[in-house]
């Protein structure tokens, strides 16, 4: 019979490097600068770690687990690389906590580090493998896709293009106030409705205002038995339900998926809140750091992790609900918006900011007491995609 | 009786005013507006359109043959009437030819269209004609040349214009020309190209027909031949044989430009609009030779459903202007610009081109026999490659019959208008289409005015070239605003 993770794995240390364009820092300088800061907050030793999972999406130190052993030097352990788009990061982390929590391993370590900005391209590098059919498939990019979830949301609750642009707005302003107040942010400006509203247009109706950066990074997690953590640390924070759900890909050729929802999205939230017995995710969820690439896909997030009613993120979004001090506060890092997205490390980062508010250790960000917090990644576009739910918990 | 059981035309969406030239290079305007094929089409992909308006909802599998004439071919060796056959639909149990390097290659591929169905070794063949010449820049060329297709069905049986005679002459006067490794058309000093070439040795075609049918100028109806780049001469040979004015076909300069190889069978198309049974049409094309054809409508022409064809007229009428000369330039890869920096495009795999070909250059999906769901599995990106295994609504394994998208219309489901992405008529435009029937797919959105388009708008499938990378012309199908 299979069981849950709940209270099974506790993380007892977190590290996680200045996100940015860190044109000195190479990406085993960022898996090197995360790893030994949470072993420094864990209080272990690298010769401690019984496992590893390194995830990262393009590589660029080596491929497989040699990506990570060679950066830390780990002493012929081993070590996995996971790739899962954007849900990389935590899917490293998962299969770690899933290692202890079988008793294979005392203490995993979890590393997710992308160096985006050595790529040289203006956006988020392609993916795209040599060997193709040769039909280019279709000319576009990240930001190109998730307009089209922006151009059906807007037709199908019946916002003008300025009403919809506003209520996006609303979303990066949010954040980028969060986000200011971080010392590891990529972008740490405060910006008005007015600039989002009227930034340069990169995919209609998405503005540059609209869209996260693109930056290196890399956040580092370690667990153990949740029976074993308070030996290392009074304050360990508890994996409540990691879950994964990875979509067949079938909104590209089923004329009934709508663009106006992610189902990969809704199906990991309820899975996950099974998993943790969260009833009513609105009110016990405390905080929650969530895939916001887009403005767009925060806002169709929020509807599927069933924070707001279908249609209606509207009202939650523009009455502050998802503020840093409204009721459910979303991004108080500032998210990708602020952070940028290197890829690989994006879960991680996520739970690393988790982990702090859950201790108490949010700074100026600190949110009163929260109890539960959730992390969202989703990789792929929104008819196929990868999609991670963590829920972290005292 | 032999002749020509459908016709079709294409001529590409764009035009450029020639006012636009002399504000950029000054001089005299020339009157009128020029054809321009779109960056993402090239001779096989017009080809196709002209065919597909040609075969009017016909079952392609039920032609032998396809031959393609151009002098613009984008491969010099490799054939391209198997490519616009294989994009048609046609089957593999055909014969295909490529008819290259002269102007009169289309008449040529008619005729031995013609000689085939005579032997009897084809029921019918389809005969396409189509180019992009890229005259340099600055000249008259630049104005006088426009880019066109035409296509021509021959056979036995259902002839509304019946070909009665033809005849030929070669001839091996260098007038214009393009050596191996030019970019642009050469000519000599015009005196001399047009005296002794054009304006001696097509009306020598036309009259020597005539005179073995025992006919002249008065017997006909319409006289319908290619003009030369000086358009004057056109007129000028007509008069020589005898015609008056209101008996020549005109030959689109204020409206498409000289189309090459496409010009005289885009005219023949433009005349068969027109034309009533009983009309008699001397058809002739020129080019290191002249073809010479005498044509007869048949009652036929009445009868078919041929005037729902787009061809010339309806092509006329549907057109978006150029404003802007640097377009075109940039469209006909004159001049080099500044690309976004974004990722290279990866390299083609011939293995995995030739496995997913039917899906590829043939738009084929699937449709479920279990629970009767057509879809269409893309042969790129995530989420697995074409065709499928597994039934997108219903799980079913492998029980599938092919099912074609190409011929299906759509609604177009949601879409965007990227300006980050590199691509050469920005913004790049995409969507979801949902094919009548069922299924859906994700294709580039050409033909379009990104600020006409609308969530719901109506639109059908185009084959168009996607890009040239490493000597290969890769070739899929976009969707486009419903034209006409």
């Amino acid at each position: 019979m299979a069981e849950s993770i709940k209270d099974k794995v506790a993380i007892i240390g977190m590290g996680c490097t200045k996100f940015g364009e860190l044109w000195d820092k190479s990406a085993t300088d960022l898996m090197v600068d995360a790893a030994y800061e949470a072993y420094e907050d864990a209080g272990i030793d690298p010769k401690d770690i019984g496992a590893a999972w390194v995830g990262n999406w393009q590589e660029v130190t080596g491929m497989a687990g040699l990506g990570l052993s060679g950066p830390l030097k780990l002493q012929y352990k081993p070590v996995t690389r996971v790739e899962n788009m954007c849900a990389t990061g935590t899917d490293a982390l998962r299969n770690a906590a899933y290692a202890v929590a079988a008793g294979i391993y005392d203490i995993a370590l979890a590393v997710g580090a992308e160096k985006l900005k050595d790529m040289g391209f203006a956006g988020l590098v392609s993916s795209a493998p040599g060997g193709t059919t040769g039909t280019g498939g279709v000319s576009t990019t990240a930001p190109g896709v998730f307009a089209m979830l922006a151009t059906r949301y807007f037709d199908r609750y019946n916002l003008s293009p300025q009403e919809g642009k506003r209520m996006l707005a609303h979303i990066s302003v949010k954040s980028h106030h969060n986000g200011a107040l971080h010392p590891k942010a990529h972008f740490r400006r405060e910006i008005t409705i007015e600039e989002v509203m009227n930034a340069p247009i990169i995919a209609w109706p998405l503005g540059l205002l609209d869209c996260c950066g693109v930056s290196d990074g890399g956040a580092a997690a370690i667990v153990v038995r949740a029976a074993d953590a308070k030996k290392f640390r009074p304050d360990p924070v508890y994996i409540k339900a990691i879950q994964m759900c990875v979509g067949p890909v079938e909104g590209q050729m089923r004329t009934d998926y709508d663009f106006t929802h992610v189902e990969e999205t809704y199906r990991a939230g309820i899975a996950a809140y099974a998993e943790a017995g969260v009833k009513n995710p609105r009110k016990e969820i405390g905080m929650a750091e969530v895939h916001d690439c887009f403005s767009i896909t925060e806002a169709i997030i929020m509807e599927d992790l069933q924070f707001s009613r279908r249609g209606k993120v509207r009202e939650d979004i523009e009455g502050g609900f998802f503020d840093l001090h409204g009721g459910l506060p979303v991004q108080p890092d500032g998210g990708l918006k602020c952070f940028g997205h290197p890829v690989g490390a994006s879960g991680l980062r996520m739970i690393y900011e988790t982990y702090k508010q859950l201790q108490g250790k949010a700074g100026p960000r600190q949110i009163k007491n929260p109890k539960l917090g959730l992390t969202h990644n989703m990789g792929g576009p929104p008819p196929g995609c990868t999609v991670a739910v963590a829920i972290l918990g005292l | 009786m032999i002749g020509i059981t459908s016709y079709g035309a294409y001529i590409p969406y764009y035009r450029l005013s020639r006012q636009e030239l002399s504000k950029v290079w000054g001089g005299f305007a020339i009157p009128g507006e020029k054809a321009v094929a779109s960056y993402d089409e090239d001779p096989v992909t017009m080809a196709w359109e002209a065919a597909n308006d040609c075969l009017g909802g016909a079952d392609p599998k039920k032609i032998d043959g396809l031959f393609f004439a151009t002098t613009s071919s984008p491969y010099k060796e490799k054939q391209c009437s198997a490519i616009i056959a294989t994009a048609l639909d046609m089957g593999d149990e055909i014969r295909t030819g490529d008819f290259g390097n002269s102007l009169r290659g289309g008449t040529i591929a008619l005729a031995s269209a013609l000689d085939a169905v005579k032997a009897g070794t084809a029921n019918n063949m389809m005969v396409t004609a189509a180019d992009i010449r890229v005259p340099a820049p600055g000249g008259y060329d630049e104005g006088g040349y426009g880019d066109g297709a035409a296509a021509l069905l021959v056979g036995a049986s259902g002839v509304i214009a019946a070909i009665e005679g033809y005849y030929s002459i070669s001839d091996e006067f260098t007038g214009e020309w393009r050596a191996d490794g030019d970019t642009f058309v050469r000519a000599w000093e015009d005196r001399m190209a047009l005296d002794e070439g054009y304006s001696a040795i097509l009306p020598k075609a036309m009259s020597t027909l005539m005179s073995k049918h025992g006919l002249t100028a008065k017997d006909f109806s319409k006289a319908v031949f290619n003009p030369p780049i000086d358009i004057r001469r056109h007129g000028r040979v007509a008069m020589s044989l005898g015609f008056d004015a209101a008996q020549v076909q005109e030959p689109l300069f204020m409206t498409v430009g000289n189309t090459g190889t496409a010009m005289a069978i885009m005219m023949l198309v433009a005349a068969l609009e027109e034309a009533k049974p009983g009309d008699k049409i001397l058809f002739a094309n020129y080019g290191n030779g002249a073809d010479a054809f005498l044509i007869k409508v048949t009652d036929e022409i009445t009868k078919t459903r041929i005037q729902q064809r787009r061809g010339i007229k309806a092509h006329l009428n549907s057109k978006r202007l150029l404003t802007n000369y640097a377009t075109y330039l940039r469209w006909r890869n004159l001049v080099t610009v500044q690309r976004t920096r974004r990722p290279e495009i990866p390299f083609t795999s011939l293995a995995a081109l030739k496995r997913s070909r039917k899906e590829v250059l043939g738009l084929y999906g699937k449709k479920c026999k279990r629970c009767g769901t057509p879809q269409y599995q893309p042969p790129f990106g995530v989420g697995g490659m074409a065709p499928t295994r597994i039934c997108v609504v219903c799980q079913a394994k492998d029980e599938f019959e092919d099912y074609r998208f190409a011929d299906k219309r759509g609604t177009l489901f949601t879409f965007s208008l990227d300006l980050l992405a590199d691509v050469i008529d920005p913004p790049a435009t995409s969507g979801f289409i949902d094919f009548e029937g069922g299924g859906r797919g994700w294709f580039e959105l050409t033909d379009r005015d990104p600020d006409q388009l609308k969530v719901g708008m109506p639109v059908e499938m185009t084959f168009r070239k996607m890009y040239f990378d490493r000597g290969i012309h890769n070739y899929y199908w976009k969707a486009r605003p419903v034209r006409c």
